[in-house]
């Protein structure tokens, strides 16, 4: 999802403490920022919402790639209200972040040099108008399976932010579904284009959701601790069964000739992406993984005299002032 | 409306509509790259600001022009000789110090302007700029506290800002340059004389230079050609490259 392959952190805490916590958790109750947690509950959120913050960051460029190439005057307007809601998911999530004692520029930092990550699917190129219809309907199409269950997490910030982003995401995702409705009635270069839309990012949004981890320790425990609700294969057959219909109603062929829906499990048979590809994608060599860090690294670096200039004014403001009391 | 008029009421749309479609144009340019995030999401912001204009004037431009063209047509379908904006606002972004004080000369021009025009004796126009300046009020705002900031800040940031101003100068004037156009409206009660305003834009610019501690060049030259059309800046063509492509390369798609 925009936060894949989340370790979970060991813990050491008091065990009276921790079976304490964990009743509250089961209870349903929300945890808030001034409550105990264990370190590694802080720690695996940390690590989750600023993965996720980062993705709606660096998810803004490929979008911005085409903002100065809508076709009209409405899709472009409707396009840079897209990434500014992502600008603004970007917000809340810090902010969420920052509750659990750590700085916007720390996890910016972090992101820079490398050592936190952003979701695999901002590092494909989007390389026709189509592109723009195939994110909003597939990729936020497949954040939102994640994100809906997460307004329920046991984090109270993070819920609360998530309760925001989920309902701005599922007006982007049928946003892109109008592009590619528009796309298929469109002219044949137009059908083109969205069909290849779809070829390239098919794959993509299905690795998503992360590989299989129904074995994994990790999730185990995130999922004890509800900051994680459903395992990665549940999300994405439930993606998949919620997108071929879709698919088969634009008249566009998913590109995977195993997709079949299964009658004796009422849910569609698919083909897995290639994990090997997606473990590139992570190890930094994905399509685009170095113009998109690049281009992080450049905006904040042009950006340093002006946040420089922005803090040193307050302070003049702030010294004048007391002079003049 | 007699044709002579209705030629120059179009003129003048298109001048409004050129001017937010260009400038929203070049602020949207910064999508993802501001320097803070907050600027990212304001950025965004008047961009979309100035698009929603763009929708406001150019569309009543093509229903006055009456030949069947439309907003969209308008915007992604001409040349650059036939685009009416000001040279101040094609001109590329450079850095956030220029596109911010752009924003700020532009802002100070059109608070007073679509206020005026308010009380246009055209219906539409007076409809667009009510809605257009509650935006321009709020852009106003920022970018004439960000131009402040940013003067007074460090010593890098001043002179940056100073570099912006000095750039930015000689393309202030063409805001201000009366031409038949805009005798006809005011003979109209359409629009006031933009000469009008000069006064009180050069007042409310002295403020906030004073403020940023910027000194504004002495010079009272001025290039022109935006307005008019008759000789825009090599950006401008660029500009169109990008922004008409898919319009230019699949004439009569619908999107």
């Amino acid at each position: 999802m925009y936060a894949q392959m989340i370790k979970s952190e060991a813990t050491e805490d008091d065990p009276e403490k921790l079976a304490a916590f964990q009743a509250r958790i089961d209870a349903g109750e929300k945890i808030e920022p001034k409550d105990w947690m264990p370190e590694g509950y802080r720690k695996t959120l940390i690590r989750q919402i600023g993965q996720h913050a980062h993705s709606e960051i660096v998810g803004q460029l490929p979008e911005g790639n085409w903002i100065t190439r809508a076709p009209t005057l409405e899709r472009k307007a409707n396009l840079l209200a897209k990434v500014q809601d992502e600008a603004g998911h970007g917000l809340y999530l810090y902010c969420a972040a920052e509750t659990l004692g750590v700085s916007r520029d720390d996890l910016t930092e972090q992101l820079l040099s490398g050592r936190m990550k952003y979701s695999s699917i901002f590092n494909y190129p989007t390389l026709t108008w189509a592109d723009m219809g195939a994110v909003g309907w597939l990729v936020d199409g497949a954040a939102i399976m994640n994100q809906v269950p997460l307004q329920r997490t046991s984090y109270g910030p993070y819920a609360r932010a998530m309760v925001r982003i989920c309902k701005e995401e599922s007006f982007h995702q049928r946003q892109g579904f109008h592009i590619m409705m528009a796309m298929v009635n469109g002219t044949p270069e137009q059908k083109r284009m969205a069909q290849d839309a779809l070829n390239r990012f098919w794959y993509p949004a299905l690795m998503m959701f992360g590989p299989s981890d129904k074995d994994s320790v990790h999730s185990a425990q995130s999922m004890k601790w509800r900051i994680k609700m459903n395992t990665n294969d549940e999300l994405r057959q439930k993606f998949v069964d919620e997108t071929a219909p879709q698919a088969a109603y634009l008249g566009l062929t998913i590109p995977d000739e195993a997709l079949t829906l299964n009658e004796d499990t009422g849910h569609y048979d698919f083909t897995q992406p290639d994990w090997s590809e997606f473990h590139d994608v992570l190890a930094d060599n994905g399509p685009c993984n170095v113009e998109r860090m690049s281009a992080r690294q450049k905006a904040w670096d042009d950006g340093a005299w002006v946040r420089d200039a922005m803090v040193a004014h307050a302070e003049k403001k702030r010294a004048r002032k007391v002079a003049a009391e | 409306m007699d044709q002579t008029l209705k030629d120059h009421l179009v003129a003048f749309l298109l001048r409004q509509g050129d001017n937010t479609l260009v400038l929203g144009h070049r602020t949207s340019e910064w999508c993802g790259t501001a320097p803070a995030l907050e600027e990212d999401i304001a950025l965004a912001n008047t961009a979309l600001d100035l698009i929603g204009q763009t929708q406001l004037w150019l569309g009543y431009a093509a229903e006055v022009e009456g030949t069947g063209r439309t907003a969209n047509d308008l915007a992604f379908r001409r040349d650059a000789y036939d685009f009416k904006n000001l040279l101040m606002l094609e001109v590329p972004n450079e850095d956030f110090g220029r596109t911010i004080l752009r924003q700020f000369f532009f802002d100070a021009f059109q608070v007073p302007w679509l206020d005026a025009l308010q009380g246009s004796t055209d219906e539409r126009v007076a409809g667009i700029a009510a809605k257009s300046l509650k935006e321009a009020l709020y852009h106003l705002d920022r970018s004439s506290e960000t131009v402040i900031a940013l003067g007074d800040g460090t010593e890098v940031s001043n002179s940056r800002m100073q570099a912006a101003l000095d750039y930015l100068w000689p393309y202030t004037g063409e805001m201000f340059a009366d031409d038949a156009t805009d005798a006809a409206m005011s003979g109209a009660g359409i629009a006031p004389l933009p000469s009008t305003l000069h006064t009180g834009w050069r007042g409310k610019v002295a403020e906030v230079m004073t403020s940023a501690t910027l000194t504004t060049p002495d010079s009272t030259f001025s290039h022109k050609g935006g307005r008019t059309g008759t000789r825009h800046t090599e950006h401008l063509g660029h500009m169109l490259a990008t922004m008409q492509v898919l319009q230019r390369s699949h004439p009569g798609a619908a999107w």
